[in-house]
């Protein structure tokens, strides 16, 4: 018998990028995370408002709603620490780094990025524990 | 290469840092070699190893030496000892006398991540070290990492590296599209080129060591040699950190693991060897 992979709960990719959205798929997975893709902030949201993620990987640059645009709204609805949100952008400069913060996201990946990013930053969240090293 | 050619570069090495290269880094070799045979207008490696059996301690045998290090490393690598030290600075500050130093060791500090993050730990504990400043020693012997460790000035990807955003705006000035850590970060360490073969005594008694990720590409004897030498420079009631895949045992009985404490370890106290 198949030991059920235990979850560690739902990470909604938002990227206007299919390319990014897989990319960011498979690595979600490979450590235990359901995932649902967006492709902008109205879709997020709507995804929020049917079903709370856990967690949300946030582009910032999006058509139809950018991501902060979703961030605001989704802090507004949902509160401070749920979901907690990653941004996930090409934006890297402080100014932009300290909106984000701001505006409530818990953590920020600076593209590009790599699996090892990837994991160092949701360890950093609190979405994943510590692996030993 | 010819055959007795990577023994004598083995060996040139190994004498002067005390790193075992295993026939099996033939590849390590050429590929972190090429850049300085192409400096050194050197055509091939044998050629290499014809000037070194010349002059087997001269400034080529340092720079062949420095080219074969690994310097990977990163900010608050491996978590645990660091949480460990946040407790622990604020316990041994509170049991020196006011205005005393702590003196913080990183002992091959490769480009600074480990001293920075000693840095940023004590800068955040601020008033809970009650006045006690704290000094960072870093040092290697490789001169290229200490001189990024001196700059302090970090890609994209290195603060991405074990570092929380928070951390990231708190303790960095964005550059261009790079890093630097904040002048007051700076301002609490220096880096010095040190080998840990040679006398330590000069540097003085550290309240913490971080000794990490070093010992692991050195033999038995000589890993052995270095840890009484580091822990000698330990104070009495000072902490030795050593990295995840790295132990004392078997190697020196003048240190002990302290208790619920992955990789730190102490003096024995001198109440227990007096039982
Ligand atoms: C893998 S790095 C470790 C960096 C950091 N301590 C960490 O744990 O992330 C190892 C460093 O040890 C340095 N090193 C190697 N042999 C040494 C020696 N004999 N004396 C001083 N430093 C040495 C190398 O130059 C390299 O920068």
């Amino acid at each position: 018998m198949a030991a059920p992979q235990p979850s560690l709960g739902t990470c909604l990719v938002v990227d206007d990028s299919g390319v990014v959205r897989r990319a960011a798929r498979r690595m979600l997975e490979n450590h235990g995370f359901l995932v649902q893709e967006a492709a902008n902030g109205a879709e997020a949201l709507a995804a929020c408002r049917a079903s709370l993620p856990r967690a949300v990987l946030l582009d910032w640059n999006m058509p139809v709603m950018d991501g902060l645009a979703f961030l605001r709204a989704a802090r507004a609805e949902f509160g401070p620490d749920r979901p907690v949100v990653v941004l996930c952008t090409t934006e890297s400069d402080l100014s932009r780094i300290l909106e984000a913060l701001a505006a409530g996201a818990q953590e920020y990946v600076m593209k590009p990025f790599d699996e090892a990013i990837l994991r160092d930053k949701l360890v950093q969240a609190g979405l994943l524990p510590r692996g030993e090293e | 290469m010819i055959a007795g050619n990577f023994e004598l570069v083995a060996r040139v090495v190994k004498a002067r840092s005390g790193l075992v290269l295993t026939p099996d880094k033939l590849y390590m070799l050429e590929t972190r070699l090429a850049p300085l045979l192409r400096r050194e207008g050197l055509p091939t490696l044998d050629a290499l190893a014809a000037r070194l059996r010349d002059a087997p301690s001269g400034p080529l045998a340092e720079a062949v030496t420095e080219a074969l290090t690994t310097n990977e490393t990163s900010f608050f690598r491996d978590g645990a000892p660091f949480e460990h030290l946040r407790g622990l600075l604020p316990a041994l500050a509170a049991a020196r006398p006011p205005g005393a130093v702590l003196r913080v060791w990183s002992a091959a500090c490769s480009t600074g991540q480990e001293a920075y993050s000693v840095a940023m730990i004590a800068e955040e504990l601020g008033p809970e070290l009650a006045g006690r400043k704290v000094e960072i020693l870093g040092t290697d012997i490789a001169q290229e990492v200490l001189a990024r460790a001196r700059e302090g000035l970090f890609t994209q990807f290195e603060v991405q590296r074990g570092l929380s955003i928070q951390r990231l705006v708190r303790h960095f000035r964005q550059e261009a599209g790079r890093w630097r850590v904040a002048p007051e970060l700076r301002a609490m360490a220096r880096f010095l080129r040190w080998n840990l073969l040679d006398d330590l005594r000069p540097l003085g008694r550290f309240d913490v060591i971080f000794c990490r990720n070093v010992l692991i590409y050195l033999d038995p004897p000589t890993k052995a040699r270095v840890l009484a030498a580091v822990a000698e420079r330990l104070a009495d009631d000072g902490v030795l950190y050593l990295g995840g895949a790295e132990t004392v045992l078997g190697l020196t009985d003048r240190l002990v693991p302290v208790s619920g404490a992955r990789g730190a370890y102490a003096l024995p106290r001198v109440a227990a060897l007096a039982v």
